[in-house]
């Protein structure tokens, strides 16, 4: 790729560092909370949150990304060991 | 098969996300999740051909992007010929010693208008010069990122903005263009539907088309709760029960030969599926009957194809 | 060097061969078939190595380009009047974008009705779509502009188009001095595209912008579009030291002590030329303005030609139905603000590949004439109309 780059194309070539900067947490009105002695580790939350929020974290829990959750329930709706449950937004 | 198939989903799909979050897809949107999906099924280096539409408008707002793989979107019809283009010049740059040879996966992502309609045209084209890349067709049902307007994709008896329900109109009067069979009818290596409630199976499928040795067409339904009118929850629900009804049922075509999966020798009620959904509640029960009958017969036809 | 009787279509595939072009879109529509149809022929025998892709449509062949410059991929295609409407939103997409497509544009009319003869309309409906746009008026330039093209679009990041007249250039067989592989040299040196779609370095391109971005976008890009002047005018001087022919944004025949000034674009030029020489030796002070770069607009060098002159004529091989015909409307508006001017007379002529001969132009500056000094009158008069 050469490093001439002509003035101009900065604006209209986006790169990957912008991606994941917009708070879409601030969308929810509801929010999931996992309890994690019921859970069972299936790991279905993570394969169903549209916006890639559920994940697994050091411990090997499943946690929710609040910076990203739009609060959907999907993973509530969905989770084979009814652990989570959606609490409203306060 | 298919039970297995959503248990430890960590662990079967890569960890990789080069859909990032942060997107401004809808609350549950089943598009962004089967796009989630799908990238996770790209093992070597690929680069995204997309059409404008629901995809393009929550990931690419200027300045910001949510794409950590290349991706390019041009216009609304022209996906599959702007993705020939790409396909050719990795191979001509290849070939002529430009750039390093590797494998280069070229996928194409559009939706349902930007496919069965407008698009129909380049993916013919796309599809009969036999350039090596993997179309992913979207199916929310409707042109949903202009705000619900009905597609040839559309099922019969949806209420949509320009197809709406009313006193002299059932809303949608035609049955919804079957795809996958045109894309059968150019003879490509592959074929399948897809639904993002069974993530291994579409994940599975998207490797398969991108293995292929020749164009594939992987039809996946993105179960829409603003446009089909469904809780943002119910999306996983909405994509299982579709498949469950046989309404959008899952198969393959490996060059020209059908398989189905899973074979359904006994379908759920039609009516599980229409009634969870606003744009369907205004059926009467005659309507849904006669949605049942040809939903049934379809079914059987694909079976009897699978058996031959 | 070697000077070689061929048909110009022929001439402009071999410019693009000599290019090494990467890939090729084709799809046909006359009169441009026969510059693809050489290309075929050429990658067929190995004559150059590219992907040719035989599209199905006008505006799948631009979006084929698209992709493929967006992949760094150096791209050509050549089209007509229908085909190069049915691309008309790609065109500005392949602007706005910032990807360097060549493309040849085989000047015919557009339907309705039909009619596939010469004709600038074809053209004059893309001004807006911010490619650089040239004009070419014989065989030689043909070759030599389609050869300096990859250049000048791959140093500006822009599409470009050459414009050649429809049957009147494509299809006539003349004398070209066609270069050879070494002597091409480092006129087209190799495209390293600083934005190409490449997995070792994810971009993302196309991206929308609402009201909040879109100006800035657009503001830049109308510089890029300017800016490209110079690079036309360092491109041309290189070619010309490598040829001995030397281009300019407006060509000048006659012009030194014109008091009269005939503009017009194409292969007409040539033809008004023996009337020139006519008048000349007639002791008339007459003269030919030639815009041949068309976009960016070369107001300078227009203001600089037309400075002395009384009246100058302006020939459009098109209408804009409905209002001042493109050429005219586009010099009248650059002369405005000219402290000294001259009276500009519209002219049409020339459409669906009707053709003027010397003597129809001798009376068309005649004729101008007279209106120059009547004063306004008519918006503009179509020429040769049958009664």
């Amino acid at each position: 790729m050469s490093d001439k780059k002509p003035k101009g194309l900065d604006m209209i070539v986006l790169t990957p560092e912008s991606a994941g900067k917009y708070e879409t947490g601030t969308w929810r009105t509801q929010r999931p909370v996992i309890d994690q002695t019921k859970c069972i580790k299936c790991g279905i939350c993570y394969g169903f949150c549209p916006d890639a929020c559920v994940r697994l974290n050091e411990r090997g829990e499943f946690e929710v990304d609040l910076f990203y959750c739009k609060g959907c329930g999907i993973c509530a709706r969905e989770c084979w060991a009814k652990a989570i449950t959606m609490e409203d937004e306060r | 098969m298919m039970a297995f198939s959503t248990v430890y989903v960590q662990r079967a799909l890569p960890k990789k996300e080069d859909l990032a979050p942060g997107h401004r897809a809808c609350l549950g949107c089943g598009e962004a999740l089967a796009v989630r999906q799908a990238c996770k099924a790209f093992l070597e280096d690929t680069i995204i051909v997309n059409a404008t539409g629901c995809i393009e408008i929550f990931s690419s707002p200027i300045p910001f992007t949510s794409w950590r793989v290349p991706w390019i979107h041009v216009l609304f019809e022209n996906t599959a010929a702007v993705a020939s283009g790409v396909e050719s010049a990795f191979k001509v740059r290849m070939r002529k010693g430009k750039c390093a040879k590797r494998k280069v996966n070229v996928v194409a992502m559009a939706g349902d208008g930007g496919t069965n309609d407008i698009g129909l045209q380049a993916l013919s084209g796309a599809f009969e010069r036999r350039h090596k890349l993997t179309y992913l067709c979207f199916d929310n049902e409707a042109y949903m990122n202009t705000g619900i307007q009905r597609s040839s994709a559309t099922p019969y008896g949806a209420s949509t903005t320009t197809s709406p329900a009313g006193k002299l109109s059932i809303g949608q009067r035609t049955w919804k263009k079957d795809m996958p069979k045109i894309a059968v009818a150019h003879d490509i290596p592959y074929v399948a539907t897809a639904c993002p409630s069974y993530p291994i199976d579409l994940v599975t499928k998207v490797r398969k088309g991108m293995a292929a040795n020749g164009p594939a067409y992987i039809h996946i339904l993105s179960p829409c709760p603003t446009g089909w009118g469904f809780p943002s929850d119910l999306t996983v629900q909405v994509g299982r029960l579709a498949v469950e009804t046989g309404i959008f049922p899952l198969y393959e075509v490996e060059n020209g030969e059908y398989k189905i999966d899973p074979d359904l020798p006994k379908l759920r009620p039609i009516k599980d599926y229409l009634m969870v959904q606003r744009r369907f509640r205004h059926l009467s029960p005659e309507e849904v009957e006669r949605i049942q009958e040809e939903v049934s017969e379809r079914y059987l036809r694909l079976r009897q194809e699978c058996r031959k | 060097m070697k000077r070689v009787g061929m048909e110009v279509s022929h001439a402009v595939a071999e410019a693009v061969r000599l290019a090494n072009v990467d890939l090729i879109a084709a799809y046909p529509i006359t009169p441009q078939t026969h510059i693809v149809e050489r290309l075929s022929e050429a990658v067929a025998n190995g004559e150059i190595d590219a992907e040719f892709i035989c599209v199905e449509s006008e505006h799948s062949a631009m979006s084929v380009c698209l992709g493929a410059s967006a992949s760094g991929a150096r791209t050509y295609t050549a089209t007509s009047a229908q085909g190069l409407e049915l691309m008309h939103e790609v065109l500005y997409v392949t602007s706005g974008m910032r990807l360097p497509v060549s493309m040849t544009v085989a000047n015919r009319a557009l339907s309705a009705p039909l009619n596939i003869l010469c004709d600038h309309s074809d053209l004059m409906a893309t001004r807006d779509t911010g490619w650089i746009q040239m004009f070419a008026e014989n065989g030689q330039e043909a070759f030599d502009l389609t050869l300096c093209s990859f250049r000048i679009a791959e140093e500006a990041m822009l599409p470009i188009m050459m414009h050649m007249d429809g049957f009147t250039l494509t299809h006539v067989v003349e004398p070209i001095l066609l270069m050879e592989e070494g002597e091409v040299g480092d006129l087209i040196p190799e495209f390293k595209s600083p934005m190409s779609l490449d997995p070792d370095n994810p971009l993302t391109l196309g991206g929308y912008a609402l009201a909040s971005e879109y100006t800035e976008v657009k503001v830049s890009q109308e510089k890029a579009v300017r800016e490209a002047k110079r690079v036309v005018k360092d491109t041309w001087r290189r070619f010309g030291e490598i040829s001995g022919r030397f281009y300019n944004p407006v060509e000048c025949y006659e012009m030194e002590d014109a008091r009269i000034g005939l503009a017009l674009q194409g292969s007409f030029a040539e033809t008004a030329s023996i009337a020139v020489d006519k008048m000349r030796k007639d002791g008339k002070k007459v003269g030919l303005v030639r815009p041949r770069l068309w976009r960016p607009f070369p107001f300078e060098e227009l203001r600089q030609a037309t400075k002395d002159l009384d009246a100058l004529v302006v020939l459009d091989r098109s209408l804009s139905v409905g209002s001042h015909p493109p050429l005219g409307s586009e010099i009248r508006s650059a002369l405005y603000g000219q402290p000294k001017r001259p009276q500009v007379v519209s002219f049409v002529g020339g459409l669906g590949g009707r053709d003027i001969t010397p003597e129809g132009f001798e009376r068309m500056i005649e004729d101008s004439l007279k209106i120059a000094e009547a004063g306004p009158g008519e918006e503009f008069l179509i020429f040769g109309v049958k009664e």
